[in-house]
């Protein structure tokens, strides 16, 4: 335990600004991940175990590209798209199956595709550490906000999460698409006996959301060291986003996730070894005094 | 819920009257098994099949503790490894720091798990579905958490080293490879047969009654909250049973022992076996055990294999091993019955 660490960074701007940026891509680059995680069990009801595969799916796929092309542009824009083409098929061909299955049964198909997924990537890259690199757009000066560093490649991270998230609302809530999602996630059989095709829009709501965490995975990549496996704890993490925001809720996901990722930042300077207990203590907490999460609904 | 429905068929069935011949049957077939597997080093000298079948106890004694939970009382533990690494560490740490004799340590350990599993079950079986698994999770997450920040008292990342001490009890030396064996082979066949006598038991059909509808065992005046705490403490004491024999066979204790994954493998231990019949966990640890020792010898990406063996039990199957055999059997004497 180190406090003064903590206390000292309290009262000074530079280090505040510091670790709540830090705080805040981790918050973001969760939040994107853990929305697909709560769009899919909001809809499809079922808890997608396999989802921290998509994010790294979306890392290799964006650093190939990069190193391919050069493009940190066509990078993101693969790594989404890769991964919102896997999440339709993984869906279509295996999670189709187990609709209305126990959901130990749910739950074993997809541990046996991160056993799968994480072989293929070991098969395909390798096993060793692999890195993107930032690329020459970003590699600037950094930019000083109130003494405190914050790299502008922070800022697009930032950015790009906040407009998936604003977007993902109110396409959500607004749109006519939105609208049919929604109908399916309380009513399936009744949507579909208006003539709309279900299975078509499960498929979608699952690659919606793998699209999300592959473009988590590929706004990651340039920030983190990439390998098999990576996925693992950023799906850990994301469940308790999820579970802490109320599974099913976008808001609650908004909400954990910042949480978490400031948890996460602030508590690596109180806390250095029991950052993730705290994170987990907290889950306790939440799940103790109110088991639907922070904004789930009771029994939805 | 396949799975569910084949055993919710068979709790329907009364309790026989025949409770204590089918008690005294239990035992025989328990003693039997002991002496075969007892007298398994006078005809083999494989140390590996011994290490495999020590290794069969630690994993066995935990699954079908598991099978307590998820199979006969409907819930969903993820957390149950917890218990696991609690009792390799704590027994590990007794039998390093106060030099006791190992039965005490045994027992000491059994008392300290039961107290936290009070402590954690009384929070968390409150919680119901999907909420008291996440909440299992966290819980287990956290003793993690605290054994790798407690570097000064458990030895951190680098688990607990150094060597479990043995000092030898009534000329049973644990550091005598065969000794070892024996006293697992006879924990896990005792542990197996004191889950069976409580999964026959009426408190283990009340617990049954509790899967099937929860509502109605509180109408009957069930204290449902209390029969899900009994179950949550006792599935403990055998996991940290596994945990313990684990511990004296690597000679240590190490954080993956208290990771989450050990858990998951136990949930996947029983998909693999089946949770409607007893043996289940017990046939489904034998095959990972077996597929995770010929798969890493044969290839680098056992992942892969073990996915599709995974994958062929989860949509081929659709249910566990011993499951799919028990169900495949009464259809079969059902339809010699009928002509």
């Amino acid at each position: 335990m180190d406090l003064d660490a903590l206390t000292g960074c309290l009262t000074s701007s530079a280090c505040l600004v510091t670790q709540t940026t830090s705080g805040l891509i981790i918050g973001m680059l969760l939040f994107l991940v853990a929305v697909g995680l709560t769009l899919i069990f909001g809809v499809l009801k079922i808890v997608n175990f396999s989802h921290g595969a998509f994010y790294m799916f979306g890392a290799y796929f964006a650093m190939t590209t990069y190193h391919l092309t050069e493009s940190f542009a066509l990078a993101m824009l693969a790594g989404a798209a890769g991964t919102a083409i896997l999440g339709l098929i993984f869906e279509r061909v295996f999670m189709s199956r187990v609709y209305g299955a126990d959901v130990l049964m749910q739950l074993l198909v997809c541990y046996a595709f991160v056993l799968i997924f994480d072989d293929v990537v070991r098969l395909i890259w390798g096993p060793e550490f692999k890195s993107m690199g930032m690329p020459a757009a970003f590699q600037v000066m950094p930019l000083f906000i109130a003494g405190g560093v914050v790299p502008p490649y922070y800022l697009l991270l930032i950015g790009v999460a906040l407009v998936a998230a604003i977007v993902l609302g109110i396409g959500l809530s607004r749109s006519r698409i939105g609208k049919v999602i929604r109908a399916a996630a309380h009513n399936p059989g009744m949507v579909s006996a208006l003539g709309i095709n279900t299975g078509l829009i499960y498929g979608g709501v699952f690659a919606l959301g793998g699209m999300l965490a592959g473009l988590a995975g590929a706004l990651a990549a340039p920030v983190r060291s990439l390998t098999p496996g990576m996925g693992f704890s950023v799906l850990i993490e994301s469940f308790i986003v999820t579970v802490i925001g109320g599974m099913g809720s976008i808001v609650g996901a908004l909400v954990g996730a910042l949480l978490i990722g400031l948890i996460r930042s602030f508590g690596s300077l109180g806390f250095p070894l029991f950052t993730e207990g705290l994170m987990y203590l907290f889950m306790v907490i939440v799940l103790v005094s109110k088991p639907t999460g922070l904004f789930g609904k009771e029994a939805a | 819920m396949t799975e569910l429905e084949a055993g919710r068929a068979q709790a329907l069935l009364p309790v026989r009257s025949g409770a204590a011949l089918q008690r005294y049957r239990d035992v025989l077939i328990a003693l039997i098994a002991f002496a075969v597997l007892a007298s398994l080093p006078m005809f083999t000298g494989s140390e590996a099949l011994l290490d495999f079948v020590i290794r069969c106890s630690a994993y066995g004694l935990f699954a079908t503790s598991l099978n307590l939970l998820v199979g006969y009382t409907g819930l969903t533990s993820f957390g149950h490894g917890m218990f696991f690494g609690l009792g390799a560490y704590s027994f590990g740490l007794i039998m390093q720091k106060l030099g006791v004799p190992i039965p005490v340590a045994f027992v000491a350990t059994l008392a300290i798990t039961a107290v936290i599993a009070a402590v954690i079950g009384a929070i968390c079986v409150r919680l119901k579905d999907i909420y008291f698994a996440f909440v299992t999770l966290a819980f287990q997450m956290l003793i993690h958490s605290t054994i790798l920040s407690w570097a000064s008292f458990t030895g951190g990342d680098q688990g607990l080293r150094g060597g479990i001490p043995r000092p030898v009890f009534l000329g049973i030396d644990l550091a005598n490879h065969v000794h070892l064996y024996v006293a697992s082979c006879a924990l896990l066949i005792l542990g197996l047969l004191a889950m069976r006598q409580i999964a026959q038991s009426p408190f283990g059909y009340t617990l049954r009654m509790i899967r099937d509808n929860a509502a109605r065992a509180s109408f009957l005046g069930i204290d449902v909250w209390r029969a899900k705490l009994t179950v949550f403490v006792l599935a403990a004491l055998f996991a940290s049973m596994g945990g313990m024999v684990m511990a004296l066979f690597v000679s240590g204790a190490y954080p993956e022992f208290a990771y989450w994954t050990i858990s998951g493998e136990g949930i996947f231990i029983n998909m693999l076996g089946g949770v409607s019949t007893f043996l289940g966990p017990m046939v489904g640890t034998v095959l990972l055990l077996l597929l995770n020792d010929t798969v890493t010898r044969f290839t680098e990406y056992h992942g892969i294999v073990l996915g599709v063996v995974i994958l062929f039990f989860a949509l081929g199957l659709r249910k566990g091993l011993l499951d799919f055999v028990a169900e495949w059997y009464t259809h079969r004497r059902d339809a010699g019955e009928g002509r």
